[in-house]
């Protein structure tokens, strides 16, 4: 089914006191977690509790005013060190390159480094995006795509990369239940089929008791509990519980 | 404007750093360039005739009167070559151009395509500003030459025509030969190479440093030509003075 080499396994990230200002405010308070060698970890928070955040750092598009992020037991301080392991980004919206069909959108990595042919380049892409469900997307602009089709898109170009490391960020966002189900159910499939450490940024609870093996609740930029998904649920303090059961009240 | 500068000339800089990859964009290069030409072409040649034209009808009859006629193709000739031309084709392009340099590249920043780029290790100043400078430094250069020979086609024309001039075809290109010198035309080119860096690197800088939305974008761009328009004319003023001596 897919062109993905089986010899790519996940890898290992450590994240130790990591904190950031923006003008004065403190939205990373010393954040520490450790996510396992291809696992699934959900980091979990309300909205402004500094997600995002966390996760351009560990991309490398923001620089940490103190703390450590290590892959592989590896620091990421230098781009040497963050070229060395393929890690990628699926942006909340996408971030598909407007101007550029989603064929090329897919292929652009392979393209601008100019790591295969274009024939080669070609099949890939129609590869990548058959694995998510969007073959017949290929010559289409992202502005033809739906929400969810936009998302799937951006996977298969995060999946190009053949990724140790990939990264969702509120992967399930503004889209309907059924689509939201979809994405959960390829970032299971990826996970399973090609061992790849996934880390998911998101508030959408189904989205993360569905697919985590382990969640990380962050609220104020500091992880206040990590465990397994039933671990997280019981947990008692109250503002994680306020948070993760959070419901209307209407009187019946 | 000037808060910025530093940054402007640091991705100018950066710019000429990634002239090493020109090739390997040249597709990009050569994109951007019919982009220019084909928004470009009919506005130069419109405005170009009519500049030639109001020149030649604005100091034509003066000449005229105080027996100088031979004198009108020399002034409408280089008055186009070295200034009007250079500085009147970079205004327009800053405006066409750079506005649509700034809000493309800005619109990029604010939806988290360059952010995109970044994570694929694509390097922006090599993908979207080297292949932008360089094939406007190639376009703007090229569209003055074009605009010199409008713009002095259409000085010829209402010298020709207009009864208090009456200077034929021939004779206002003769007179015309006599004064400007190919050096002149060639100041003039140099001047707009110089003009399409400005544009290029400031409304390239405009885009990727656009926060907010649409109304950031729209900021960027009226920015981006505002900017570029006030340093043509600065180094308008710092070149001829160079070119002169």
């Amino acid at each position: 089914m897919s062109g993905i080499p089986d010899n790519h396994s996940g890898v290992g990230l450590v994240v130790r006191g990591l904190r950031k200002s923006f003008g004065g405010q403190e939205v990373l308070k010393g954040v520490d977690f450790e996510v396992r060698p291809g696992e699934i970890f959900v980091i979990m928070g309300p909205s402004g509790s500094g997600k995002s955040v966390l996760l351009k750092h560990l991309i490398g598009l923001e620089e940490p005013d103190a703390g450590e992020i290590l892959i592989n037991g590896e620091p990421l301080t230098t781009p040497e060190i963050a070229a060395k392991y393929r890690m990628a980004l699926v942006f909340q919206s996408g971030a598909l390159l407007n101007s550029l069909t989603v064929g090329e959108n897919v292929g652009l990595y392979l393209t601008e480094h100019r790591l295969k042919s274009p024939a080669e380049i070609e099949k890939i892409v129609v590869e990548k995006l058959d694995d998510v469900g969007l073959k017949d997307a290929v010559d289409k602009l992202p502005s033809e795509l739906s929400g969810g089709m936009k998302k799937r898109a951006a996977i298969a170009r995060a999946l190009v990369i053949e990724p140790q490391l990939i990264l969702y960020d509120e992967p399930t966002s503004e889209l309907d239940p059924l689509s939201a189900v979809v994405i959960g159910n390829e970032i299971l499939d990826l996970n399973r089929r090609i061992h790849v450490t996934t880390l998911v940024v998101s508030h959408d609870r189904d989205l993360a008791f569905g697919v985590a093996d382990r969640i990380a609740v962050i609220i104020d930029g500091r992880i206040v509990t990590v465990g397994t998904p039933d671990e997280v649920r019981n947990y008692n303090a109250p503002r994680v519980r306020e948070f993760l059961h959070a419901d209307f009240k209407r009187e019946k | 404007m000037f808060e910025n500068i530093g940054e402007i000339v640091l991705l100018f800089w950066r710019t000429l750093l990634a002239l090493p990859q020109a090739w390997r964009q040249r597709d990009k290069v050569f994109d951007q360039f019919f982009e220019i030409g084909n928004a470009s072409l009919l506005m130069v040649c419109v405005l170009s005739f009519f500049i030639g034209a109001v020149i030649a009808l604005q100091t034509g009859p003066v000449l005229v009167e105080r027996s100088l006629p031979s004198a009108v193709g020399g002034v409408v000739g280089i008055a186009i070559a070295k200034e009007l031309a250079p500085v009147m084709m970079a205004i327009l392009i800053a405006g066409r151009i750079g506005s649509a340099m700034a809000a493309e590249i800005g619109s990029m920043r604010v939806y988290q395509e360059i952010d995109a780029l970044r994570t694929m290790n694509i390097n922006p100043i090599h993908y979207l500003v080297l292949p932008r400078i360089l094939a406007i430094a190639v376009a703007l250069p090229m569209l003055v030459v074009f605009s010199v020979l409008v713009g002095w086609f259409g000085g010829a024309m209402v010298a020709d025509l207009n009864h208090r001039m009456e200077i034929p075809f021939r004779v206002f290109f003769a007179d015309l030969r006599d004064i400007v010198e190919l050096k002149d035309v060639a100041n003039g080119v140099f001047k707009s190479f110089c003009f399409a860096i400005i544009i290029g690197v400031v409304s390239c800088h405009q885009g990727l440093v656009t926060i907010g939305g649409p109304r950031g974008i729209g900021r960027s761009v009226t920015k981006a030509v505002v900017n570029s328009i006030v340093l043509i004319v600065i180094f308008d003023y710092i070149l001829t003075r160079f070119l002169l001596k």
